[in-house]
């Protein structure tokens, strides 16, 4: 840590600080991609399960090989998060117990017994410099680089096989029981995408943590959803979100003292999907209410150039201005007419010719003419022409 | 496309089942109120010259913890019928098709596909499925849920290619949804998606065809296009098996029916089964143990469609 704050700049990057930085980016890529398909299944909590599950099993890989090498503790926690999501899947399938309960159960107790060996591990006299409780939270800046080559291999495979089995994986998220009746293997394509998601989470554990674990797999391909329709943009989007949230958060957390990785990932990732919740054009909450505000104040205009057109059609001159007071009393919303007015004045289709009354020009006679019939009973946006 | 159908059944002649009464009936069947539709020849087509039933079935019980959904139901469906499967809400319909596309492992009895076992026969039967049993807020597009037919076809480690593609498009045209190719699942009207599932089981050229409630929600336009489509597939000789709640339209639509209730009540001809002492041992009077059931009303007009859910 001090190495690095001495480097003092990101631009720099010394050598401890590209491995930290090529470790997040990895585990972002990976989660992303794998987020991805978790979050379109409506399978997001299953990682944070799986997360919590991996911890017992780093405790247990250390305990019965005395020495803490990533490649050890990887597979402990993969073997433990491996067999907590066959429990969750095997409970749902098998029992009444309803999905999120079994979720909520493999998860609280796994993780207890994590807890508890963690805490055993502590007492012992080669339990401190273990540091496996830096798996709670995350510390990237540990990184070291024979990590992040196993991270980066374990990626790669999960990445390729994501790429290589990428149509079944669609078919199995869309409508697996259409799936199994062309004959594909539904059940072992969910079981190898859900083993899938395990190698994701145990790349992700050292940098991030179980505990928040699930918020990298989860936000970037949630924050991707927004930006698009399409599962072949959504997926590689997300990587790119995980990376973006990786790559930020371990260089912030590596050069700010005491400052957890995993939580500092989690915030930038965070940002990232309150950003394209909101602003995020098509499915952004900011997009959609200017929408909304749009079409509501068109129809409204629109009622109030079907108003304007009544009185018009019982009049000899249709460009006979009426009061607003009139128009006022035939609308549920008076306080919508003066505003309204002004809009069907910018579209050309009504003038003011006194201080409070209007009629419509030619323009809009022929625009309400089109609309709603020599007779005023069409329906709007039906018109024939 | 490979029409499939009639090559799969090289060296079935000589274990041809026994003709059953039903098959005659067939024969004799007058279809006056129906208009008669002509092949297509760009739709899939299958072999109604052949004897052997498309769907067989034999005393097939399926139950689900302590109560039995089908009891030892017999079924046969000659090829070249279009059958509507009616019955009550938990009559059993959805389970029965599920079992007939080996979704659904029965605790008794079997089911034949063109005279064999569902995992041989796999390709000359396709499935439609609720529209309403997946998310359509997915984010694909039509074309690529009508290329979901073909990915068994494509195999694995392959993307899918023009060919493919091609077919797709064309599979879409049998339901005018050729424009909406490019368009986003998520903005389709109920109709729309009921067509691209169909679309979907399309391009699969199959010679058998099962659908789940294809008229549940959608509009009579809509309808009358499945209508024609499914009488289209029939006079080109394939089968059609369509889980139906709208009694009423039964005589027009359908030339075979399925009476189920747990029990098979009747199967045959419409003519012929589709009769009042039959609908009210379908929907009337009470099954021994199904004594907690509430939805078995008559239906005396013949027109309610007995409840949306599935059966």
């Amino acid at each position: 840590m001090l190495a690095v704050q001495a480097s003092g700049s990101f631009i720099g990057l010394d050598f401890t600080l590209r491995t930290v930085a090529l470790g997040a980016a990895v585990l972002g890529v990976v989660s992303g991609t794998l987020g991805s398909w978790a979050v379109l299944r409506g399978r997001s909590l299953l990682g944070d399960a799986i997360s919590h599950a991996a911890l017992p099993g780093i405790a247990i890989a250390f305990l019965l090989t005395g020495q803490r090498t990533p490649l050890t503790l990887a597979i402990g926690a993969g073997a433990s998060g491996w067999l907590g999501a066959m429990l969750i899947l095997g409970i749902t399938d098998r029992s009444r117990v309803p999905h999120d309960a079994a979720l909520g159960l493999v998860l609280s107790v796994f993780f207890g017994v994590g807890m508890v060996l963690l805490t055993f591990i502590q007492r012992l006299p080669s339990g401190t410099q273990a540091g496996l409780d830096t798996f709670l939270f995350g510390q990237a800046a540990a990184l070291l680089p024979r990590e992040v080559i196993m991270m980066l291999i374990l990626g790669a495979a999960a990445i390729l096989a994501t790429v290589v089995f990428w149509k079944e994986f669609k078919l199995l998220s869309f409508d697996p029981e259409f799936g199994r009746s062309i004959g594909l293997p539904m059940r072992r394509l969910d079981f190898f995408l859900t083993s899938l998601l395990v190698v994701a989470i145990v790349i992700g554990l050292q940098a991030v943590g179980v505990v928040l674990m699930s918020a990298i797999l989860v936000a970037p391909a949630a924050a991707a959803r927004q930006w698009s329709n399409r599962l072949e943009v959504i997926a590689p989007l997300a990587a790119v979100f995980g990376a973006g949230a990786g790559v930020t958060g371990a260089l912030l957390s590596a050069s700010l003292p005491h400052t957890p990785t995993g939580p500092t990932i989690v915030l930038c990732a965070g940002g990232i999907m309150l950003v394209s919740l909101f602003f995020a054009p098509g499915r952004g909450l900011v997009a959609n209410a200017i929408r909304m505000r749009r079409v509501r104040r068109g129809l409204r205009d629109l009622g109030l150039l079907e108003d304007l057109f009544t009185l018009a059609r019982k009049h000899a001159d249709p460009l006979h201005p009426h009061r607003t007071a009139v128009l006022r009393a035939m609308t549920s919303t008076p306080e919508t007419v003066s505003p309204g007015l002004r809009h069907l004045e910018q579209r050309g289709w009504a003038r003011r010719t006194g201080p409070d009354s209007w009629g419509l020009t030619p323009g809009g006679w022929e625009a309400a003419l089109t609309r709603f019939g020599p007779n005023g009973d069409q329906q709007p946006g039906r018109n024939p022409a | 496309m490979e029409p499939l159908g009639g090559e799969h059944r090289s060296g079935s002649e000589g274990e041809q089942e026994p003709s059953s009464p039903s098959r005659s009936d067939l024969s004799v069947e007058p279809r006056a109120e129906r208009v008669e539709r002509s092949p297509d020849n760009s739709l899939p087509s299958g072999a109604a010259g052949n004897t052997r039933p498309a769907i067989e079935i034999r005393d097939l019980t399926i139950s689900y913890r302590d109560q039995p959904v089908l009891w030892d139901v017999d079924l046969e469906v000659p090829p070249g019928v279009l059958m509507a499967v009616v019955g009550p809400n938990g009559a059993g319909k959805t389970t029965l098709i599920k079992s007939i596309l080996g979704l659904i492992r029965p605790a008794a009895g079997e089911v034949l596909i063109n005279g064999g076992p569902y995992q041989e026969h796999r390709k000359e039967i396709a499935y439609v499925p609720q529209r309403g049993s997946v998310d359509w807020d997915f984010p694909t597009s039509v074309l690529d849920v009508v290329m979901m037919g073909l990915y068994a076809q494509i195999g694995w480690f392959r993307r899918p290619s023009a060919r493919h593609r091609a077919a797709a498009l064309d599979a879409l045209a049998h339901t005018g949804m050729a424009d909406f190719a490019g368009r986003q699942i998520s903005q389709l009207s109920g109709g729309q998606q009921q067509r691209v599932f169909l679309s979907r089981a399309l391009v699969q050229g199959a010679s058998i065809y099962i659908m789940d409630e294809p008229f549940q929600g959608v509009d009579a336009t809509t309808e009358r296009t499945i209508v024609d489509l499914l009488q289209t597939l029939r006079a080109n000789g394939n089968t059609v098996v369509v889980v139906h709640h709208d009694l009423q339209t039964v005589p027009e639509y359908f030339d075979w029916a399925l009476l189920l209730n747990v029990r098979r009540i009747a199967a045959g001809p419409v003519t012929a089964v589709f009769t009042e002492e039959n609908l009210r041992a379908t929907y009337g009077g009470r099954v021994p143990w199904s004594h907690n059931r509430t939805d078995q009303s008559f239906v005396s007009d013949r027109s309610d469609p007995s409840g949306q859910t599935p059966g």
